[in-house]
């Protein structure tokens, strides 16, 4: 069931809160971001018709939303999600190196989720991270100044923390 | 209402006046003729809708009588509102011209061009703008864009790989449904239409959808591929509904209704929105009083065939020249310079008798 | 050194809190404009400083801000677009970052200019972490008694949220923000009506870059006449650039724009050189979408003067010879860097943002990508570089926001200066896989190793 437990309803409220009476509709994004982190790492139709009634839009108000911005996932995805830039900054700095490193690594496309359902491998386009290239998010943060060494690292730890959280 | 003030507005060197806040396009279909650009996004009764395709794009040449400064780069008809003497270049413009065969192609490069499968074809805009402003051939060499199916039910057909996203249906659903359940999904050139989510768009008012989508992206269920519609007759009728006007056009041949439609103007717009039951359910002529024939005033193949000749061949050369010069609202041609025959001097309609070529050679000594 | 006006305290440590920031004079900008100006004379001031939007337009700020309607009993909002997006861009990220403060002390005193009491601050999804940062400032400010209300007696409320975008470059453009801001697609709109007149939620609303709402607060501090005095023209104050690439020090650096652009590549104040002792092939100088110049065109002008890093220097000769000073993104590129992959990649990042909402730009973005891409493997026409000149060209200006412009000129750019680069890549498509094109005749002509 699809439904925010009572901390997060409570974030819920501090977002609405934020803009005029009847101005809800605003508290869209921050709210999917919400749901997206509360439910799995993606937004399901239920959970895109969950938000729709919370903020008493029609459902088709939430897909168009959701469908536009790209850091909305529209189908599961790994646990850990490596999105690596790829613009011009990154190129120059050899991302298409650690994108196909990690590739090898994992054995997956870009695009792709690993079948133990860990790892999510996406190119994405530029992070504002120019100057620290080549880059890429995981979660809420930047990996940045990759080198094959520290992907090592990073797949290293995930795998570690996965292991001690289970 | 206070009265609102009156705008001298000039369009390629035809001056109208117009109320304040009144569009450069409708300033423009005011005039008439070719001087009025295509709209493809852009319906004067949905609120909002516009801007969005670029076709109707024009240039300012003086920004108005305060401040004739031009306005740097060409503005969209359809949502700049006029000023005072303000000057505009439309059709004698090269920069509107070439900026428009630029739109033209860019519409048409992701296109399927099914034209002889597509129950639009005939009085499709698409058609009509490539025809007018379009090139034979293709530069685009890549293959073209599809889209994964979706059916909106049994009633609205929609074809993706058709639509050219002007909104015009959302706005609708928007503003005439209570509920709009399909809209814009994605982005970019894989922006669609859709409901997301497998749905039947149910609303009674929905079917408007098929008349405001100026291609063959959505099209009625209930006609599809039993006939074209310059095989139709397209008469004028109406009936008592309870839901609607009831004033509709029903597209026949011989006694049988194929399809029903809105009334439309002559830029193809909707006059009277109908009901789903009109359009959908009534296809006996016994359903309805028929009023006559309807005649379909738009520059389509269904009223004028125009497409005879190669393609290209629309190009009113005279009317530029005659437009240069400056010249009335509504003549595309001043017959006088034109024609030999028709010297100002003769008044034929005077002679009580057919006219001889005696009559014309008198007349020159 | 240059005169450093935003970054000065940016690497005091503990400076990301308010205690810190305080103490190293912070928010003092506040209290001299609560307490001692109103709203028209900080207006004023801004004008006098002749500081220019930071986003990447530079439009005079104080301008914009006296364009906002002020129509009875209709709340105004200002507006803080911190949706950094422009590839080469990070400057608005390392201001927050590190001086957060800085941004909601401008915010302060530009929210009680243009009165704004529900002040926003769109931020990029991406740069969550920096929501944290920006909100804790928020939280000290407001325990410190400097948002909220009646901010220091003055009668003046004020709150700050900050809302986290999504993923969408096209938010950059003010209209789309304001939009997503709404909770809609980041649709620009179509304009008139402008934002000052009609922006968010229909109401009065000015827009302005994080970079710009921070120098707010050293122009009220030493005030406006003082500021404008910093810098060149009417490039006046200082700039952040952002340098990446092939440089041996990338990172944010603030500059008086009255260095040129060969102090700015070479010396070790800045980006300390070309990496790898590499020379110099082109920059892209102010975010991607401004033209991209190759080392000869970037050190001098056409003219063969000096070329400044500034507003005017780094336009002089227009397109044809110039480029833009944009958003401070400064990217550069090496002899190994290939022009014709470079264009791709960014006319891939273009079609990937376009909203796909007017035609030109839609369709005409994922064209320009297809070719380039055709091109970049090998697989490119001789006649494709004419078609993707013609494409640009039916794109720019044609479009409903800037962005189709953005996506034209490095394209553009590109063809115009390394012309001979794509033909190479034409004539030689299985040599263009192996190796690249080299410098050519568009090198740096100044730096040769030894």
């Amino acid at each position: 069931m699809t439904k925010f437990n009572d901390e997060q309803l409570k974030e819920f409220n501090r977002l609405v809160a934020r803009y005029p009476e009847g101005k809800q509709k605003s508290a869209l994004l921050p709210v999917l971001h919400l749901a997206q982190d509360s439910f799995g790492g993606w937004l399901s139709a239920e959970t895109m018709d969950y938000v729709a009634g919370l903020l008493n839009i029609t459902p088709i108000e939430v897909y168009e939303v959701a469908t536009f911005y790209s850091m909305y996932n529209l189908k599961p995805v790994g646990k850990y999600m490596f999105e690596v830039c790829q613009t011009g900054p990154c190129m120059v700095n050899g991302c298409d190196d650690i994108i196909e490193y990690i590739g090898t690594k994992l054995g997956i496309k870009p695009g792709e989720t690993t079948a133990d359902g860990m790892f999510t491998l996406k190119t994405v386009e530029c992070l504002g991270a120019c100057g620290y290239a080549p880059m890429m998010q995981m979660g809420k943060h930047y990996k940045e100044h990759l080198t094959k060494e520290k992907v090592d690292a990073i797949i290293d730890e995930c795998r570690k923390n996965a292991a001690a959280n289970n | 209402m206070s009265e609102q003030p009156l705008f001298k507005v000039t369009i390629d060197n035809i001056t109208v006046e117009v109320p304040a806040g009144t569009t450069i396009l409708n300033a423009a279909r005011k005039i008439g003729g070719d001087v009025a650009p295509p709209a493809m996004c852009y319906y004067s009764k949905l609120e909002g809708s516009g801007g969005k395709c670029r076709t109707c794009l024009v240039e300012v040449s003086k920004g108005s009588e305060k401040d004739p400064r031009p306005m740097p780069k060409l503005v969209a008809s359809c949502r700049t509102t006029v000023m005072d003497g303000m000057e505009v270049k439309n059709i004698t413009s090269d920069r509107v011209m070439d900026a428009r065969s630029g739109v033209v192609e860019f519409l048409l490069i992701n296109h399927p061009l099914d034209c002889p499968v597509c129950d639009q074809a005939g009085e499709c805009h698409l058609q009509d703008l490539s025809y007018e402003h379009g090139k034979a051939g293709t530069r685009y060499e890549f293959q073209r864009r599809t889209f994964k199916k979706h059916d909106l039910g049994d009633k609205i057909q929609l074809h993706m790989t058709r639509c050219i996203l002007c909104y015009r249906c959302v706005f609708t659903a928007d503003q005439l449904t209570g509920k709009r359940e399909h809209g814009v999904l994605d982005r970019g050139d894989h922006a669609e239409i859709a409901t997301y989510i497998e749905k039947n768009l149910s609303n009674e008012f929905i079917g408007n959808v098929i008349d405001v989508c100026p291609v063959g992206a959505l099209t009625d269920k209930t006609f599809r591929f039993k006939n074209r519609v310059w095989f139709l007759k397209p008469m004028d009728a109406h009936r008592d509904c309870p839901t609607c006007s009831g004033k509709v056009t029903l597209w026949n041949r011989g006694d049988e209704v194929f399809r029903v439609t809105a009334r439309k103007d002559q830029w193809g717009e909707v006059e009277d929105w109908i009901c789903n039951t009109c359009r959908f359910d009534k296809k006996q002529t016994s359903d309805w009083v028929i009023e006559g024939p309807r005649l379909i005033d738009r520059h389509s193949v269904i009223s004028q065939g125009h497409y005879a000749g190669k393609v290209g061949t629309h190009k009113p050369t005279e009317t530029f020249e005659a437009v240069h010069a400056g010249r009335q609202p509504k003549l595309l041609m001043d017959i006088h310079s034109v024609s030999e025959v028709n010297k100002p001097e003769i008044t034929l309609s005077k002679l009580d008798r057919p006219a001889h070529s005696t009559d014309f050679t008198s007349n020159k000594d | 050194m240059g005169v450093k006006l935003l970054l000065e305290k940016a690497h005091v440590p503990g400076i990301r809190y308010f205690e810190t920031y305080r103490k190293e004079g912070g928010y003092r900008a506040v209290e001299k404009a609560l307490k001692q100006m109103d709203p028209a004379s900080i207006v004023e001031e801004v004008k006098k400083s002749g500081l220019r939007g930071r986003g990447g337009a530079g439009f005079p700020a104080g301008m914009k801000w006296s364009f906002i309607a002020k129509p009875e009993g209709v709340p105004r909002h200002l507006v803080c677009n911190a949706d950094e997006s422009e590839p080469g861009t990070f400057k608005d990220r390392y201001l927050m970052e590190f001086i957060p403060h800085l941004l909601i002390e401008g915010l302060i005193v530009s929210s009680f200019a243009l009165g704004s009491n529900d002040t926003y601050i769109y931020i990029r999804g991406e740069y969550a972490w920096i929501v944290d940062i920006l909100e804790q400032a928020i939280e000290e400010a407001k325990a410190n008694g400097f948002l909220g209300k009646n901010i220091l007696g003055s009668g003046f409320d004020c709150n700050i949220y900050v809302q986290r975008g999504a993923g969408a470059y096209i938010c950059g453009e003010e209209t789309a923000l304001i939009e997503s801001l709404e909770g809609k697609r980041g649709n620009p709109r179509i304009k008139p009506p402008f934002p000052a007149i009609e922006g968010l939620w229909r109401r009065p609303t000015v827009v302005n870059n994080v970079e710009t709402l921070a120098a707010v607060v050293p122009i009220i501090n030493m005030g406006g006449d003082e500021y404008a005095k910093i810098g060149v023209g009417r490039s006046t104050g200082t700039k952040l650039i952002s340098a990446c690439g092939n440089i041996n020090k990338p990172g944010v650096y603030e500059i008086d724009m009255t260095i040129s652009v060969e102090e700015f590549i070479y010396s070790d104040e800045y980006c300390g050189g070309i990496a790898n002792g590499k020379r110099l092939k082109a920059c892209i100088p102010g975010g991607s979408s401004v033209p991209i110049l190759p080392a000869n065109l970037l050190l001098k002008t056409a003219k063969g003067e000096t070329r400044y890093m500034n507003y005017e220097s780094l336009s002089d000769g227009g397109f044809a010879t110039g480029s833009m000073m944009g958003s401070g993104g400064f990217i550069v590129l090496d002899e190994d860097q290939c022009i014709v992959k470079n264009t791709y990649t960014l006319a891939r990042f273009y079609r990937h943002e376009s909203c796909g909402q007017c035609s030109p730009c839609r369709e005409g973005t994922g064209w320009m990508e297809k070719i380039l891409k055709n091109i970049d493997t090998g697989k490119g026409k001789m006649s494709d570089i004419d078609l993707l000149w013609d494409i640009q060209r039916k794109i720019e200006g044609n479009t409903i926001c800037p962005l189709g412009d953005a996506a034209a000129w490095p394209v553009a750019a590109a063809i115009r200066h390394f012309r001979d680069e794509f033909e190479w890549h034409v004539n030689h498509p299985e040599e263009a896989q192996k190796r690249n094109y080299g410098l050519a005749h568009y090198a740096d002509p100044i730096h040769v190793p030894a």
